[in-house]
């Protein structure tokens, strides 16, 4: 179990795993997540489920701290010790019409696997997929396939339209009737995407990673105010509907512990040596 | 009972008491008088043959004493140290209603037989029923799970144990602090129940990993003991900010991830100078007393009853007076205070009176108007109990929740709505003690074994 099958990297610091477990594999829907623990002395991280390929589920993972620059080291071969999951409410798919679909960074890879089952509902994907400069927009040959339209923002116009996704999000609501919007990226992305859905007056729904222990609604970790009602993004998300989000809250609640995980991440580097070449 | 010096062990995490020694325990022991009606007997939820056990004591023939033991009480070493034997077996000795006597200290007892068991690796051999080839699951690794699924092993039953977290005991592991109960200890009572051959599924959150249907078709009796994991919150403005816990979350930190060994586990937890923890519960203790080791300047309860309504064993409270934590009775957070980055930096609190007695038979707490104040604080932990974990029961189609969203289940056999499926623990009464939870095993294995061998059938 939790053997990793597979290890690509999609872009600078960002890895692309294959892992073996049955469990996950059967029963896994789309926006779901798994936690994992990679040893003994390891925190719980959940990382969103992106896809399955026989045997074993699909993790996209970027480096940022300790535990996801150790989990990007892992090799092939070697197993997680622990995989919990599949947790959290799976996407709501259905039969929409025109359907928007924005990524940015690893969100991207929450995203394909709700994109795909949009589709198979036979909905019309427009995809906007945004990062920093060209090498960090990742799956695009999936989501190439995928999207009736496809539009790429980069921050610096390395490639597609020099912007952030919500200008590709401007652009598609200037010109489509979209009828529901998915947001898949950093907190702050999601932020934006939600002002912009709600400027159109559009659903839109995103998929919060807070801060989170067991992921199973025992700790309370990961509390996010939805409506002005607590809620746990662990069972009563991960996916919620972004104009209902305080995101200034999740936001600063994302900060929590920075002082701690910059001293994590400079004891893991003193002792592993240069990282920058992940 | 010796313990370690308040000095000393508010800088560090291992076991306050030390146990007695074979001297000790054999005087002890003696104080006993074996009265022929056992009113100590009654007073346990397991019912326990405690003079008994006693008896071999005396005779230093801890082995046997062992025996017994396990004979009613699958996990002695933990009962030994967390039970509040003060209102159960010990309320009833006799020798503790002799003017100027204390009752004899059979949890310590207890707790000096199994440990002696372990130390001196002496293999207690329990028999086991011929197998009776049918299967049970049972949901949950907790006090409840593991006394249901040790018992039916026993009985003959092939049992698989489904466990969300990484590690098996629950709330033994999640919730209770290695300083009362260290996880070694746990360890070694979960490796006991896995000696009869069950089997225990970690990482496996039923529901999602595998469906309640699955489990329904593969299972002859399902027990369902996930305890009543979701934390409350009063709810107060601020609850958000950052350095407001939930002791649910603060004790997973320190206890299942060992967050107090930053950075050397990864796991890290708010290492707050000013705390307050909200709540007079065994599990505000817990969390008081974990602050102030992970070094706290101050911590502070704030209890809005008082002293005598507290409903923390009084061993527990007694530690944390010595420790230095101190207690702000009579009252009631308001509003959680922050600064611009979102940070706690006090609690707005009201001093309360008591009225009239409420439903729970105690003296309600009522708003003294104009009697607001605020006490300073980076960290705050809520310690106000908890209710039903959504996550698992709404899966179960067909079965019949209270109001609080607690499995309805027979007081006696744990029968719930739904056909063979049991339950038992905190799941099913709400937040209660390990002992309690254990007593719910102990009856539900009994008639899950009557309703498997066609005995029984509530449904029918």
């Amino acid at each position: 179990m939790n053997v990793i099958r597979r290890k690509r990297r999609l872009a600078p610091g960002v890895y692309d795993f294959l892992i073996e477990n049955k469990h996950i594999v059967k029963y896994a829907q789309p926006g779901q997540f798994v936690v994992i623990r990679l040893h003994e002395k390891a925190e719980r991280i959940p990382i969103t489920i992106a896809g399955k390929e026989e045997d074993c589920f699909r993790a996209v993972v970027r480096a940022v701290g300790k535990s996801t620059y150790e989990l990007c080291l892992a090799e092939e071969g070697s197993s997680i010790m622990d995989v919990a999951g599949p947790l959290g409410r799976p996407s709501e798919i259905d039969f929409y019409g025109n359907v928007m679909l924005v990524g940015g960074g690893v969100g991207i890879a929450t995203l394909l696997p709700i994109a795909e089952a949009l589709k198979a509902k036979g909905n019309k994907l427009y995809v906007v997929l945004g990062g920093r400069s060209k090498e960090y927009v990742i799956m695009l040959e999936e989501f190439s396939k995928l999207a009736d339209e496809l539009i790429i923002t980069t921050d610096d116009g390395s490639f597609g339209i020099k912007g952030v996704v919500t200008d590709g999000m401007q652009l598609l609501f200037e010109r489509e009737k979209i009828d529901i919007v998915w947001a898949v990226g950093p907190t702050i992305m999601m932020k934006f995407c939600s002002m912009k859905a709600k400027e159109h007056g559009v659903k839109i729904w995103v998929s919060l990673n807070p801060i989170m222990v067991d992921g199973t609604g025992m700790c309370g970790a990961c509390r996010v105010s939805v409506d002005g009602k607590i809620r746990f993004a662990c069972v009563d998300g991960p996916e919620f509907e972004g104009d209902r989000v305080d995101w200034d809250e999740l936001l600063k609640r994302l900060a929590q512990y920075r002082k701690e995980e910059e001293e994590s991440l400079k004891l893991f580097i003193q002792e592993v040596g240069d990282l920058s070449w992940l | 009972m010796r313990e370690q010096d308040p000095k000393e062990r508010i800088r560090n995490f291992f076991e306050v008491p030390y146990g007695y020694s074979e001297e000790e325990a054999v005087a002890e022991a003696n104080r006993c008088l074996q009265c022929p009606a056992k009113p100590c007997v009654s007073g346990c939820p397991v019912e326990i043959d405690i003079p008994a056990f006693i008896r071999k004591v005396r005779e230093r023939n801890f082995e046997e004493a062992a025996k017994i033991l396990k004979q009613y009480n699958n996990l002695p070493a933990i009962c030994g140290r967390v039970c509040p034997q003060e209102t159960q077996c010990e309320a009833k000795c006799v020798v503790g209603k002799i003017p100027n006597s204390e009752p004899v200290a059979i949890g310590r007892l207890e707790r000096f037989v199994a440990d002696w068991e372990a130390e001196h690796a002496v293999q207690t051999k329990i028999e086991i029923a011929p197998a009776k080839h049918k299967k049970v699951a049972v949901v949950g690794s907790g006090p409840a799970g593991l006394t249901v699924a040790a018992d039916l092993a026993r009985r003959g039953y092939e049992v698989h144990i489904f466990e969300t977290l990484h590690k098996a005991g629950g709330v033994l592991v999640y919730g209770i602090p290695e300083f009362r109960l260290p996880k070694s200890i746990v360890e070694r009572e979960v490796n006991y129940v896995k000696s009869l051959s069950v089997q225990i599924f970690l990482n496996m959150p039923v529901g999602r990993a595998i469906p309640v249907k699955d489990l329904l078709a593969e299972y002859d009796a399902i027990f369902i003991g996930v305890g009543a994991g979701t934390p409350k919150f009063m709810g107060i403005e601020g609850t958000n900010l950052n350095g407001v816990y939930s002791a649910n979350e603060f004790l997973t930190r320190v206890n299942l991830m060992k967050a107090y060994l930053f950075p050397e586990y990864d796991t890290p937890v708010r290492r707050g100078k000013k705390v307050i923890v909200v709540g007079g519960g065994n599990v505000a203790m817990d969390a008081a007393r974990s602050a102030l080791r992970l070094g706290a300047e101050s911590v502070t309860v704030v209890y809005r009853r008082t002293e005598e309504e507290m409903p923390a064993r009084r061993e527990e409270y007694i530690h944390a007076v010595e420790e230095g934590i101190k207690f702000y009775w009579l009252t009631q957070p308001i509003r959680y205070v922050g600064n611009e980055k979102g940070e706690l930096v006090g609690v707005e609190c009201i001093s309360m009176m008591l009225g009239e007695p409420d439903e729970s038979g105690r003296r309600r707490p009522i708003p003294i108007e104009d009697s607001r104040f605020i006490l300073e604080a980076d960290t705050v932990i809520e310690a106000i109990g908890t209710e039903a974990n959504r996550f698992l029961l709404s899966q179960f189609d067909g079965l019949k929740l209270n109001k609080y969203g607690y499995i309805i289940a027979d007081e006696n056999t744990g029968a719930t709505s739904l056909r063979k499926v049991f339950a038992g623990g905190d799941i099913v009464t709400g937040a209660a003690t390990v002992i309690e939870a254990m007593g719910a095993g102990k009856k539900s294995a009994e008639w899950i074994d009557k309703f498997l061998s066609g005995e029984y059938d509530p449904w029918k």
